[in-house]
């Protein structure tokens, strides 16, 4: 299969069977579900033949595996869209190890909670086509490497969102829809400007031969006077990281790349969410039906640091670094509220949403230490880490929480409140599904052995030489972590037989959801146990980046030329034990 | 040169060289008669002019082609007092176009009976007509004459409805604001024609430029008083320029009008009548502050002396019109001659400041109000108002950054301007759509209030799929052709480099969001009340059809999104050198 079918089909499918959907006859609630079920079945089918080897075959689609350490963007598709005098925009779909294990998750997710999605009777129709529609627009986030491309995707999830949060959604939930709505809607502009601006500062004509062919761009083939704006993110990362177009000053004394990093990442920890602008997300998970949160909290959440990784940084390398305390410092203060906010919870799924700031504050944290600095002779591998940390924290976390909301809402089914208070007891009522539940929020925890582990003690490491501070209130959060976690399951599954309202509906979990909930436990064992799983695929695109941008700050903030024996010996540490491949970095340093 | 040839210098220029380029209007006067004569005969009024108006527009649109090509050179009709480029044939196939499918809207709508149709196709025929003029006027008196032809006819569609207590309120108020401000616009016209020597918008341009020269060379003290007096006329022009745009604070007539009209004469207002301005905006701000690409002079030998034009021809360079050995260059004072094409742009800075800084203020404070107003609102028609303020704003807001560009690059002056070509091309989608489903459901559950089309989701959903359509694309989301629109305004936002505008922009799109929700919220997520009468409106039905139409455009454009931006590229291609 070609890359162009491939893409196009993982993105598209779910659209197509949107539009098919709209055949259906209203009233055969069933045929609609299985034909949804079977749609996000075939996406990610063809999302698992694309983790196959692919066997030096380029054209197969499938991804080259990390053994072959091609850590290069894959399946590149590139076929001209919008072609004026006034815009250049290109349909430019790749994938490398960074996107691509959020592909999958992003699949497997909506699998599952589509088949979470079996009780939703309301509307059963526009339940499904806003489902499908909402799986478009994440995988196209994730697959598109053309700025506006991304943007389209970006804002195309928000609708479905706020209508399946907005009319499937608990009491409050034409607030919560359109408190995420406005958030995310905010967020959305910021990015534009800085799309904007990053366009119009862009000039190919400066890239030498070897960066335009890394880019997938093309010159002109006329010579021009005027430049050569583009959308492409794969070149607005070269002129980022090897030209000075984004160094002029623009506003307030600062460059026009502190303030288009600063606009996308406050569009991406909007979603992400980070403390102060996270408020819309407790909302939205408590007045959301279970599947959705499910995506929520598995996906959605994941595009913020997915943008993070692949535009602030390598587009805005100088604004990273200058810009490298306040990220960290969001990531910790979102940890440390989280957890905070978390253990003041009544509502357990409130609960499991402020776990969700917590958590992924480890991964803004972890893509922010920027530890390659003169100081330690631009030795990146701390960074690395972080980044490697941060980013199986994003798939980890897609695992964890996801399965810790479904969780809640089979709970929520049975009885029909959420009050932390008024449980107890369920471990005798419904042995297996406790069993599953305590897995999960172990999982969500950090037990070693259990997925969640990983990603934050990577992170936790990570911090020691960037900040030894920031290290101590990370580590310490652990604690709380811990606390918060004991603390529900003690009050949910243990205790004195459950005394709360319909005690009558506990019911052992049937074997719908314990298929739902099984392969998450499974998942999150596995990733626990064998890391490697993820990081095959992960880790060389990672510590590309990483070094792209050790290799710019020792090019362009040493004030010297990189010597040629500058390849400095990594010292032995985790990530260079976990992390197969230490990507040569020479050449980045001829650049 | 004796009278009989300068008649016959007339004669050809009006036969051979200017009316052939007035086709369209030509083919819309000769429209109107017909209705007119059609009704007069012996059982004519038994005739539905509908179809009449219809093949007129149709052979209007046929003659506004070629209106893609790139042939069509920069060239001055009626001795100047119009001009026909490209602007001007996008904007009247954009008004062809439009009426097309505005008296389809107005045929299936049912709003007016056959006994009536002449006098409103008439009237709307009429609008037209000035708005063709304002889209080509080059000169300052066809701007005050193609205002108020394009208004007179307007103020009486706002009281079509003749029962209609507040319709006939909203025609008067309509009409006395016009008044007033066509009266301030005409002191403006004057004073700056007084001061310049003339009112022909390229020969204004080139006094301008030397008197801001002579102003800069003498230190700034010479000319102080003369130049308040111009950027008085300026701001006054500007007041009846703003009130065809609704622009703040020159709205007021606006959701009295939209509220009293019915929703067919909001989609002409809102549509038709905003294009025509904005076209005319970018005429004016442009005229002002550039020094526009020499003429083609065609054909004919014999020199038309400047009648209006008093300096037809003052660029020089490597124009070959200098041929004209004419009274024109008689009149023109030395001075001109040593001033280059550059010289006299650089010498417009200050002219492109303040033209430029007016319109952005303008579009910021229109934008933002409108927004904030429109949040409070419960009729629908109301509501819309207030969007197409907001709107106007959005529209002004490129052709800010298309002035500042003009000093810095041509080309990207020329894209800012495309984006409002492809910006009012859009809205004419969006705004007809929504005006055409708030007809269509006023005549089937005949009401306009937001609060009635509560959980109108169950009752027709298809509808309600479609308006919400529009309104998100009105809010502009992606993939919507809406978003389209406004990324081409913003784009041109940070092209020019104004980040505050930019900014500013981009937060009335986050305010602009609540009230197109709401509407979007009441219909799909409200309760249905109990009491509703029985209707139906599906979309397999002719309105229904007229709906999906009007939507499908804004669904599909963002596929082939490059065919409209070469169209208005090639549309703005000749309004600079």
């Amino acid at each position: 299969m070609s890359p162009l079918f491939l893409l196009s089909f993982v993105i598209f499918a779910p659209a197509v069977g949107a539009l098919l959907l709209a055949f259906f006859p209203k009233e055969k609630g069933d045929a609609i579900k299985i034909f949804t079920l079977l749609v996000t079945l075939v996406t990610f089918l063809a999302t698992l033949y694309m983790a196959l080897p692919a066997d030096g075959d380029a054209e197969s689609g499938k991804f080259s595996f990390a053994e072959e350490n091609v850590a290069e963007i894959q399946n590149v598709v590139s076929l001209p869209w919008i072609d004026t005098t006034a815009f250049r925009m290109d349909y430019l779909l790749g994938v490398d190890g960074v996107s691509f294990p959020l592909v999958l998750l992003t699949t497997f997710i909506s699998l599952l909670s589509m088949g979470a999605s079996w009780n939703i009777e309301k509307h059963v129709k526009a339940y499904c086509i806003l489902f499908l529609l909402l799986e478009t627009g994440i995988l196209g986030v994730f697959l598109s490497l053309d700025l506006f491309l991304f943007y389209v995707f970006w804002e195309v999830m928000l609708l479905p969102m706020y209508f399946l949060i907005g009319i499937w959604g608990g009491p409050r939930r034409e607030y919560a829809a359109i408190k995420f709505f406005l958030y995310t809607l905010v967020g959305g502009v910021m990015m534009l400007i800085a799309v904007l601006m990053l366009y119009f500062a862009s000039d190919i004509r400066e890239l030498t031969p070897d960066q335009l062919a890394a880019a997938q761009v093309e010159l002109p083939e006329q010579e021009t006077d005027s430049p050569v704006h583009t959308f492409n993110i794969l070149a607005l990362q070269q002129l980022g990281q090897h030209t000075g177009q984004f160094s002029h000053e623009l506003l307030a004394g600062k460059s026009l790349q502190w303030w288009a990093f600063l606009l996308l990442f406050l569009g991406f920890v909007i979603k992400v969410p980070s403390v102060p602008v996270h408020t819309w997300l407790p909302d939205a998970h408590v007045e959301a039906p279970t599947p959705i949160s499910m995506i929520l909290a598995g996906v959605l959440l994941k595009l913020g640091g997915y943008g993070i990784i692949r535009l602030c940084y390598p587009i805005c390398p100088e604004a990273g670094y200058q810009l490298a305390w306040f990220v960290c410092l969001l990531g910790v203060v979102s940890m440390v509220y989280g957890a905070f906010a978390a253990l003041a919870q009544k509502d357990f799924k409130r609960l499991v949403a402020y776990s969700s700031v917590s958590h992924m504050g480890y991964v803004v944290l972890g893509m922010g230490v920027w530890s390659a600095t003169a100081g330690n002779l631009y030795d990146a591998d701390a960074w690395k880490m972080g980044m490697n940390g941060a980013m199986f924290q994003m798939i980890a976390h897609g695992i964890s929480s996801a399965g810790m909301f479904f969780m809640v809402g089979i709970v929520y089914d049975r009885v029909h409140h959420r009050n932390l208070d008024e449980f107890g007891g369920l471990f005798g009522r419904m042995p297996v599904f406790s069993g599953i539940a305590v897995g999960i929020f172990f999982a969500g925890m950090g037990l070693p052995g259990l997925c969640g582990f990983i990603g934050e003690v990577f992170v936790t490491l990570s911090v020691w030489t960037y900040s030894k501070a920031l290290a101590v209130i990370t580590a310490s959060v652990v604690i709380l972590t811990a606390a918060y976690i004991l603390w529900t399951l003690q009050r949910v599954y243990l205790g004195p037989a459950y005394k709360g309202p319909h005690g009558e509906a506990l019911t052992p979990i049937t074997p719908r959801e314990l298929a739902i909930a099984a392969p998450l436990l499974a998942m999150a064992i596995v990733f626990g146990v064998y890391p490697m799983a993820v990081f095959n695929y992960m880790a060389p695109a990672v510590n590309r980046t990483v070094d792209d941008m050790a290799a710019w700050a020792q090019r362009t903030q040493a004030g010297a030329p990189a010597p040629e024996t500058a390849n400095i010996t990594p010292p032995v540490s985790l990530a260079a034990m976990e992390t197969p491949s230490l990507r040569d970095t020479d050449q980045n340093m001829q650049d | 040169m004796n009278l009989f040839e300068q008649l016959d210098a007339y004669l050809h220029d009006t036969l051979h060289v200017s009316l052939p380029a007035f086709g369209p209007e030509l083919a819309i006067c000769a429209t109107i008669l017909l209705m007119l004569v059609i009704r007069v005969l012996p059982g004519g009024n038994r005739f539905d002019s509908f179809y009449v108006a219809l093949v007129g527009m149709g052979v209007a649109l046929w003659w506004a082609a070629p209106w893609d090509a790139h042939t069509v050179a920069r060239q001055e009709i009626f001795t100047g007092l119009l001009v026909y480029d490209p602007w001007t044939a996008y904007f009247r196939g954009f008004l062809a176009t439009f009426a097309l499918l505005f008296l389809i809207f107005c045929k299936i709508s049912g709003i007016v009976d056959r006994e009536d149709s002449p006098d409103f196709y008439t009237l709307v025929l009429g609008g037209l007509l000035g708005m063709c003029l304002m889209a080509a006027s080059n000169h300052l008196l066809m701007v005050f004459l193609g205002v108020e032809m394009a208004s007179v006819p307007s103020y009486v569609l706002a009281g079509i409805i003749k029962s209609r207590r507040d319709s006939s309120e909203a025609a008067l108020k309509y009409a006395v604001y016009g008044a007033g401000t066509a009266g301030i616009m005409l002191y403006g016209i004057s004073l700056l024609g007084g001061l310049l020597g003339s009112v022909h918008l390229p020969t204004m341009a080139h006094r301008l430029a030397e008197l801001l020269m002579a102003a800069e060379n003498s230190g700034g003290d010479l000319a102080q008083g003369e130049l308040l007096v111009l950027a008085l006329g300026g701001l006054m022009l500007a007041v009846g320029l703003a009130f065809k745009l609704s622009a703040v604070p020159f709205h007021f007539w606006c959701p009295d009008v939209f509220e009293g009209a019915t929703a067919e004469v909001n989609a002409f207002l809102s549509v038709a009548s905003k294009a025509a301005a904005l076209a005319l905006l970018v005429r004016v701000a442009f005229g002002m502050t550039s020094i526009p690409t020499p003429a083609v002079e065609v054909e004919p030998p014999v020199e038309v002396a400047g009648f209006f034009a008093v300096a037809d021809e003052p660029v020089e360079g490597e124009s070959p019109s200098d041929v004209s050995a004419s009274t024109a260059e008689a009149e023109t004072p030395p001075s001109l001659e040593t001033l280059s094409p550059e010289e006299a742009s650089s010498a417009l800075a200050p002219a492109r400041t303040y033209v430029a800084g007016l319109i952005a203020l303008l579009a910021a404070i229109t934008c933002t109000f409108g927004n904030l107003a429109a949040y409070g609102q419960t009729n629908i028609k109301r509501l819309l108002a207030y969007s197409t303020i907001a709107h106007a704003g959005y529209m002004m807001m490129p052709a800010a950054a298309a002035v500042v560009l003009i000093g810095r690059d041509p080309v990207n002056a020329q894209q800012a301007v495309a984006s409002i070509a492809t910006y009012v091309g859009i809205y004419l989608f969006m705004n007809l759509g929504a005006f055409a489903v708030i007809a269509f459901l006023r005549n089937t559950m005949g009401s306009e209030e937001i609060a009635d089309y509560a959980g109108l989701v169950r009752k027709s959903p298809g509808v309600v799929v479609c308006f919400a359509l529009i309104l998100f694309s009105l809010v502009g989301l992606p993939p919507l052709a809406g978003f389209l629109a406004k990324f081409e305004a913003f784009a041109a936002l940070a092209n020019a480099e104004m980040w505050t505008l930019l900014a500013i922009g981009g937060l009335n799109t986050v305010i602009s969001l609540f009230y197109y929700l709401r509407v979007v919220k009441v219909m799909a997520m409200s309760p249905e009340p109990d009491h509703r009468a029985p209707f139906r409106f599906s979309l397999v039905s002719v309105p229904g059809a007229y709906v999906v139409a009007m939507t499908l455009p804004l669904v599909v454009l963002i596929l082939g999104w490059d065919t409209l931006q070469r169209l208005t590229l090639t549309a703005a291609s000749r309004l600079l050198s």
